[in-house]
């Protein structure tokens, strides 16, 4: 059990506790505001680093693309800030608050890059990793130190902002942040395709991605998914709806809404809200969220808590099935999907053009086994929600090859020898 | 610029050495003999030569892997080269090293329309790629000017960009997945035709290492559809504080434009001077727009961008009507570098990164250098990223202008520091900004670099004298002092 968390007010402090952790040879949690503890794996220590006192955003220039914040600056702040100069972080950073059983709105910075989510965007715009610019934190050697820069270009020295993304903290206690911002789509709409079978629903995002329409969404809900929705032109739809988002000026859109729908034969096209919305769901594994009362839905501005699940049917009320996030080779994913149902009791969607697939999986003991063998090769599958012993028996983050797996626990160690920073929240050992 | 001290036993196991790699690449794949081995002597960055002591060009990932491991065994250093179209030294030989070429892992593997994807050895160049999949209207975005010549292993390396990177990304934010290998021989397969890889981002560090890290034997990218259509705008200003006020005008409006370059007054008029691309010639900046997409968008954003030019002072504005039109725009700036070569026996191309608001000051302080030290410099500059290629104009046949032009050149880099910008924004550090690297990193920032290494080649034996300044032993780095009861801030907040 955690008994002492240190919360520093600067970067100095901070490095003071990890030489302090070092001194005593005591291993540190180090998290902002706990947002996503639930993810990775459980890790038992003495002590915490709470990073969340360090918050502030140090600079942002609009114009120059950048945003420099303090690693524990909460994403409510920093969201609407970029919204109002019509900015917003290209990569859609996700919300899994609600699919821990938590409020939305609280995570941070620091947690968005060191967990390294990307949202339905990610197929156009990439992931943390490509908008993580500069970093600034303390080493397990209690070491405060830099990498990268401030400026959107820039290859001076090693990436290490990229190895910071998606590292749990493992690495490095970040402390400060440089992250690219772009400029926020002026408009926003949706093709829908109703009643399709998961093959024949990711060959028409197949084609959609293909075409010059610059599509930026594209996701698949089966049926039972779709039903759940709280957007009435999806869950109205009568079963499975397949997606498609187009993005940009208004002009552009429009255009592009009418060669596309044409092209993929779309059924209906989800006005602007419609279309946010439902992308927020999708972004936020709404569908497996545990809510049982949602909270209300407030307008306009990426900040609206997604509406989760609705309390009724399987899933709703106590959703006590396991989350899996699979990353597969699009062409792929149909088929790996099939396998997945008919070895688990399991609901599941598309995201990524077929190459995402979140799934909620009745508990079962060869889960693990059955979702990691139907993959293969062809991708990876990360155990997003389950509970703590589920957690600490299985192993939450896809196996790694031996080589890799060995070059991995050398990059901890030069980072963090003595495993002071989070040791085994990724793997047991680093 | 000094190269770490050629070790002399190395040197005299030369024959057993070279015996060692026949052993693994037979026949003409070991390059011994002086006049062949002249060829490699230097990459793009030509002011610095050393012939490498044996070359060898392996053909299939298990002789770099065999190479490699023989190399770490024998204590040989090695230095991977693809094309050799580097800008700043990367692929340098070592006169006690084994220059290891890609050249012959020439093919495409795998083109992947379903999954938007090519799967390709690492010596095809970058421009191959973008061919391969033309005929389905598809291309790989990253285009360095080299791209006819360079390969995308040597990208990686790099983590190249080019003119399209702002709206398109570089190297790094278009790699799937690669095959490396490693000093001691270890294959490794990291990311794939999957969008998200497991673990570390170990490919995220790979990507712009300059070779220090492993020896890249396949990669995927991904491939994009190509724009339906582009057109661009020719804008003129006045002062070039005008153009880069332009510059953040559009980006402020949302608009991230396919391309966005400025060029100087000395820079505009020896372009034009050499192809006539119809460049007004009484303008301080020039800066070409690109808006590429689909029509109704490039139609939308094209009066769009004419009309904040228009509000930020323009003195000139012409918008492509053709494609050819487009293309005599950008024809002018292509040539940017013959052409100021034809107006100076050499030049010296630098790569420094500002934030752009720091345009004007820097622009003036750079005037203020080329004065001091008597050496006309000509500006072209990709404006949306805030990346510089000044251009100093010497003549090397003139005792001191080499070192005069250097010294002006490592000024305009710290410069770039001072103002919050970087050393380097595509060229890479190599040797060249190698021993500036002190002026943007502390030594604890340069400490952890080295211990990355450390865990990717712990006997230093990949690329070394590349990047940093000082080398250090990985085991000297990996000492942990411990302070204890030296907690500097009682204060530390706990509870």
């Amino acid at each position: 059990m955690t008994v002492t968390t240190f919360k520093p007010d600067t970067a100095a402090q901070a490095a003071d506790a990890v030489r302090w952790a070092l001194a005593e040879g005591t291993p540190l949690d180090v998290a902002g505001s706990g947002s996503k503890r639930g993810l990775g794996r459980p890790i038992q220590t003495a002590y915490t680093l709470d990073l969340s006192g360090l918050s502030g955003v140090v600079a942002y220039e609009a114009e120059e693309l950048v945003l420099t914040a303090k690693a524990g600056t909460p994403m409510a702040d920093i969201l609407p800030m970029l919204a109002e100069r019509r900015q917003q972080l290209a990569f859609e950073p996700q919300d899994l608050g609600p699919l821990f059983g938590q409020p939305a709105g609280r995570g941070t910075l620091g947690g968005v890059v060191a967990t390294g989510l990307a949202g339905p965007r990610r197929i156009s715009a990439g992931s943390a990793r490509d908008h993580t610019l500069g970093i600034e934190g303390v080493n397990g050697r209690g070491d405060l130190y830099k990498g990268g820069g401030k400026v959107v270009k820039n290859v001076t020295g090693y990436d290490v902002p990229k190895l910071m993304a998606g590292s749990y903290g493992t690495l490095t206690a970040l402390t400060e942040l440089t992250v690219k911002v772009l400029p926020a789509p002026e408009d926003g709409r949706t093709l829908l395709l109703a009643g399709r079978e998961d093959a024949g629903a990711v060959a028409a995002l197949t084609t959609a991605l293909q075409s010059p329409h610059e599509v930026s969404g594209a996701a698949h809900l089966p049926a039972g998914v779709a039903a759940r929705s709280r957007v009435r032109g999806v869950a109205g739809a009568g079963g499975a709806v397949t997606l498609v988002r187009l993005e940009g000026f208004g002009p552009s859109v429009a255009a592009r809404v009418a060669a596309l729908k044409e092209e993929l034969g779309a059924d209906a096209v989800l006005d602007r809200d419609e279309s946010l919305a439902v992308w927020r769901e999708i972004r936020d594994v709404a569908y497996f969220c545990p809510h049982p009362n949602p909270p209300p839905l407030r307008r306009g501005g990426d900040l609206s808590p997604s509406p989760a699940s609705v309390g009724e049917g399987r899933g709703g009320g106590n959703d006590a099935r396991h989350i899996w996030k699979i990353s597969v080779q699009p062409s792929e994913g149909p088929r790996v999907a099939e396998s997945i149902r008919w070895a688990l009791d399991a609901e599941l969607y598309f995201d990524w053009g077929g190459g995402l697939i979140w799934v909620a999986a009745v508990p079962a003991p060869d889960a693990a086994a059955a979702i990691r063998g139907a993959l293969g090769a062809a991708g990876h599958a990360t155990l997003v929600r389950a509970p703590e012993d589920v957690r600490t028996a299985a192993e939450v983050f896809h196996p790694l090859p031996d080589p890799v797996m060995a070059l991995s626990r050398r990059v901890k160690e030069s980072f963090d020898p003595c495993g002071i920073l989070n040791p085994g929240r990724m793997y047991a050992g680093v | 610029m000094r190269m770490p001290a050629p070790d002399d036993g190395v040197i005299a196991r030369r024959r057993e050495i070279i015996a060692a790699l026949r052993a693994i690449v037979p026949g003409e794949g070991v390059i011994a003999d002086e006049s062949e081995l002249r060829a490699y002597e230097c990459d793009g960055l030509t002011a610095y030569r050393q012939l490498p002591m044996v070359v060898v060009l392996p053909g299939t990932t298990e002789q770099v892997s065999r190479v490699l491991r023989t190399c770490k065994e024998m204590g040989v250093k090695v230095v991977p080269r693809g094309a050799g179209t580097s800008l700043s030294g990367g692929a340098l030989p070592l006169a006690d090293g084994v220059l290891l070429g890609m050249g012959k892992f020439n093919r495409i593997l795998d083109i992947d329309f379903a999954n938007r994807c090519v799967v390709t050895q690492p010596g095809v160049t970058n421009l191959g790629i973008s061919n391969a999949v033309a005929h389905e209207g598809f291309y790989y975005a990253p285009d360095p000017s080299s791209q006819i010549a360079c390969t995308i292993g040597g990208n990686i390396a790099e983590n190249s960009g080019g003119v399209h990177c702002l709206k398109y990304g570089l190297t790094t934010n278009n790699v799937l997945g690669v095959e490396m290998v490693l000093m001691d021989g270890t294959v490794l397969r990291l990311g794939g035709k999957h969008l998200e890889a497991g673990g570390y981002d170990l490919m995220g560090v790979v990507t712009g290492s300059e070779g220090l890290l492993g020896v890249v034997t396949e990669v995927t990218v991904r491939i994009l559809k190509k724009p339906a259509t582009a057109r661009a705008v020719l804008i003129g200003f006045p002062t070039s504080e005008q153009g880069g006020d332009c510059v953040a005008a559009i980006i402020a409006a949302g608009i991230i434009p396919g391309g966005m370059e400025m060029m100087d007054r000395p820079a505009i008029h020896a372009a034009e001077d050499f192809v006539h691309a119809g460049y007004p010639l009484d303008v301080e900046a020039l800066l070409i727009v690109e808006l590429d997409g689909p029509p109704a968008e490039v139609d939308h954003l094209i009066d769009r961008v004419a009309e904040i030019a228009l509000s930020k002072g323009c003195c000139y504005s012409r918008v492509s009507t053709s494609e050819e039109e487009r293309l005599s725009f950008w024809a002018g700036r292509k040539a940017a570098f013959p052409a100021v070569g034809r107006i100076s026996p050499d030049y010296y191309c630098m790569d420094g990164t500002i934030p752009r608001k720091a345009l004007p000051l820097v622009l003036q302080r750079m005037q203020e250098m080329s004065d001091r030290y008597a050496l006309r410099v000509a500006n072209v500059f990709h404006a949306g990223d805030g990346n510089l290629h000044p251009l100093i104009l010497y003549d090397a046949n003139k005792p001191g202008e080499l070192e005069r032009a250097e010294s002006f050149g490592n000024d305009i880099l710290r410069l770039c520091v001072e103002v919050g910008g970087v050393l380097t924004g595509e060229h890479g550090v190599g040797v060249e900004k190698r021993d500036l690297m002190t002026d943007q990193f502390d030594e604890v920032d340069l400490d952890q670099q080295q211990r990355i290494k450390c865990a990717f080649d712990p006997d230093g034996l990949l690329n070394p004298g590349k990047v940093f300044p000082k080398l250090h032993r990985c085991a000297e780095l990996g000492r942990v002092h411990v302070h204890k009861g030296e907690l500097r801030f009682p204060d530390l907040p706990r509870f």
